[in-house]
């Protein structure tokens, strides 16, 4: 037990005293959690329109000024004809265009039969359909107010609600991938340095002829940057909360608990990694390489994973950011309790646990 | 009782395919209490040595023993009595002095009051400089240090890989002087060296070169090896001479040494007489021949030879 004690103590001595990399450690996740969470993002706002209006009449302009109001559009042009909608789509200017046909209102009111059309820019066809899906709403809640006027006889309306996020923020999706991704990254590049470090200083070769045993010396390197991992924890937990709005709907022990408990899944993967590793710089670079793209690919929340081909669903599982990512929308943002996730949080110790035995079978008790 | 037994050891390294040979089939023992001697030039295989036998490595070929322990099958016993100190520093440079005994104590399950008589005479040198890191200690202050982290769990057997390289002469003097009062406390003393000076401050010496043991003896044994005269000539123009020297065929060796070189015949017998006409014939001034007792480089450089 002294001995393990003696051994926490000075690895934290070498994080403590390295006031640099303690810096880097604290504050990277903060800026990389500001950073992705506001630029990944796929929402739509004040996407540029144009608005060609033949007919200029109650109805159109009604239409047109609730659109321009709305937070996702920004009207920035009225044009007077086709070629000018195109020139404009040329020039970049616009995203999306909105026609009026002529005597839209007469149509509209006499022969009970009005068109729009909605010309996008479907270079990039998520968002394309984005906004024609929100101005369609627009103009279809125009309709209804009209219809409640003047009865008609049949009508089927769809009525939509967006549970868990009724505002459809991105922020809801993308916080808790975000979390999973820099608590990967950042926790596993802590200990990816930690062994090899001693091989490359020469001081595992005096560690080695010691009764000092495997087990002890990794469980000993991986308890103080777990403290480092918990402040980590905290300061993404605030700014998801204050700065990037998502609220935690359900428990919050529960959630620390389990972001704790995949904190010591990345040190173990990092651990690992540093078993493995000759120098500071391949640790550092394997870490980095092989778990940000499959994070990012295989954690669900950029790409979703029953979108992928069979044998990349099953590549999935193994990372255990997806399980994280299922654990932290379930438990922050719907509010489910332990009872809904106690799967994927077995999943993950049981990871956990394999990755430390094959890291202290793997750990070298000789130079060679 | 014999505190190390190496038998047959053989170790190669495979570089791009490359076999290097590190050590091959060496053999000697150490006795209990007796400070032994690795003395080679760089690249002999004392580090590779040093390894095998602080059951770092595994050797190729071989058995040994230290403490009665083998190298391999029982190296968890080894690790609990041996000594170790590296040629390379290898203690924490972001830690104190103290925080570096203290961790190496614990780590050994010992505490630095229980064997503080061991390395006082060592500690008390840098005790004045115990809370600064060890990164910032001056060569012969890190070898103290390094010294008293391997001494602080009272090892049976210490193992030294070049302590005094990189050392001033003063602090090597002092070094040696603490070896010779570890040993009295019974403590098997192994210890490598590439300066042939150091030689005849052990017990014995191992002289090794390209893998191999060229002798096994006492200082004194090993320069009694040593049967023809030597010679020391000195003379205005050193590099002229060492020429003329070697040009004669009956010389068998001649190499620089201080201020002299030294001399070997392949024949002995009028040796002095030989080298006079040398110095005559070249016209060289200042001339001065001795015959000198060898020392162990002289012994080193005819076993080289061989």
């Amino acid at each position: 037990m002294k001995q393990f004690l003696i051994f926490v103590k000075k690895e934290w001595l070498h994080i403590w005293r390295d006031s640099r990399t303690l810096f880097i450690l604290v504050w990277m996740p903060i800026v990389q959690i500001v950073l992705y969470g506001f630029a990944l993002t796929n929402e739509v706002k004040n996407s540029t329109i144009a608005i060609f209006d033949q007919s200029k009449d109650a109805a159109t302009t009604a239409i047109s000024n609730e659109i321009s109001a709305s937070r996702y559009f920004k009207l920035v042009k009225n044009v007077h004809s086709y070629k000018e909608i195109e020139a404009t789509f040329k020039q970049g200017k616009i995203r999306m265009a909105i026609v009026f046909p002529n005597n839209f209102s007469n149509d509209l009111l006499h022969s009970n039969h009005a068109q729009v059309q909605l010309i996008a820019d479907a270079s990039d066809p998520n968002t394309a359909n984005t906004l024609t899906n929100y101005a369609s709403s627009i103009i279809s809640d125009y309709q209804q107010r009209l219809n409640n006027e003047q009865q008609l006889p049949y009508a089927i309306n769809t009525q939509l609600r967006m549970l868990y996020n009724p505002e459809l923020k991105g922020a809801y999706n993308f916080v808790p991938g975000v979390m999973a991704l820099v608590l990967m990254l950042v926790c596993a590049m802590m200990t990816s340095i930690a062994i090899v470090k001693e091989k490359e200083m020469g001081t595992m070769e005096v560690i080695l002829v010691s009764p000092l045993k495997p087990f002890l010396i990794i469980i000993a390197k991986t308890i103080p940057y777990l403290l480092v991992s918990v402040l980590n924890i905290a300061s993404i937990l605030l700014l998801s909360v204050y700065v990037l709005g998502v609220p935690i709907t359900g428990n919050l022990w529960l959630l620390i608990w389990e972001s704790i408990l995949f904190t010591v899944t990345s040190l173990s993967v990092g651990i690992l990694i540093s078993n493995s590793a000759k120098t500071q710089q391949v640790a550092m670079f394997t870490s980095l390489m092989s778990l940000f793209l499959p994070t990012l690919l295989f954690s669900g929340f950029l790409f979703p994973v029953e979108n992928m081909p069979l044998p990349l669903q099953v590549i999935s599982n193994i990372v255990p950011a997806k399980w994280y990512y299922i654990i932290v929308k379930a438990v922050m943002i719907k509010g489910l309790g332990f009872s809904y996730v106690w799967k994927e949080t077995l999943v993950l110790v049981g990871m956990t646990l394999l990755l430390l035995i094959i890291s202290i079978r793997k750990f070298k008790t000789r130079l060679a | 009782m014999q505190s190390v037994v190496v038998e047959n050891i053989s170790k190669k390294y495979v570089v791009k395919k490359k076999a290097t040979e590190a050590l091959s089939d060496i053999s000697f023992h150490v006795d209990k209490g007796e400070i032994f001697g690795i003395i080679g030039p760089d690249g002999a295989g004392k580090t590779t040595l040093f390894r095998i036998l602080t059951t770092l490595l595994v050797a190729d070929a071989g058995k040994a023993a230290v403490d009665g322990f083998d190298v391999v099958k029982d190296y968890k016993q080894i690790r609990n009595r041996a000594g170790y100190m590296p040629g390379k520093f290898s203690l924490y440079q972001d830690l104190s002095v103290q925080e570096n005994l203290e961790f190496f104590a614990a780590i050994f399950n010992t505490t630095i009051q229980e064997n503080y008589g061991l390395i006082k005479d060592i500690y008390q040198q840098i005790e004045p400089f115990r809370t600064r890191k060890a990164g910032q200690l001056s060569g012969g202050m890190k070898q103290k240090l390094a010294l008293s982290c391997a001494l602080i769990h009272k090892p049976s057997v210490l193992f030294l890989d070049e302590p005094t390289t990189g050392v001033d002469a003063v602090s090597r003097k002092e070094f040696w002087e603490m070896l010779h009062r570890l040993k009295r406390e019974g403590i098997t003393i192994l210890v490598s060296t590439p300066y042939m000076d150091e030689a005849s401050l052990c017990d014995r010496v191992a002289l090794i070169q390209k893998g191999k043991i060229l002798s096994i003896d006492t200082p004194k044994g090993v320069t009694k090896q040593f049967r023809k005269p030597l010679w020391a000539v000195k003379a205005n123009e050193m590099y002229r001479l060492m020429m003329d020297i070697k040009t004669d065929p009956g010389v068998e060796s001649c190499y620089p040494f201080g201020q002299y070189h030294h001399i070997v015949f392949k024949n002995p017998g009028d040796d002095k007489k030989r080298l006079e006409e040398i110095i005559q014939k070249g016209h060289f001034t200042n001339a001065e021949i001795n015959n000198i007792e060898p020392n162990i480089e002289d012994c080193f450089m005819a076993l080289m030879k061989e």
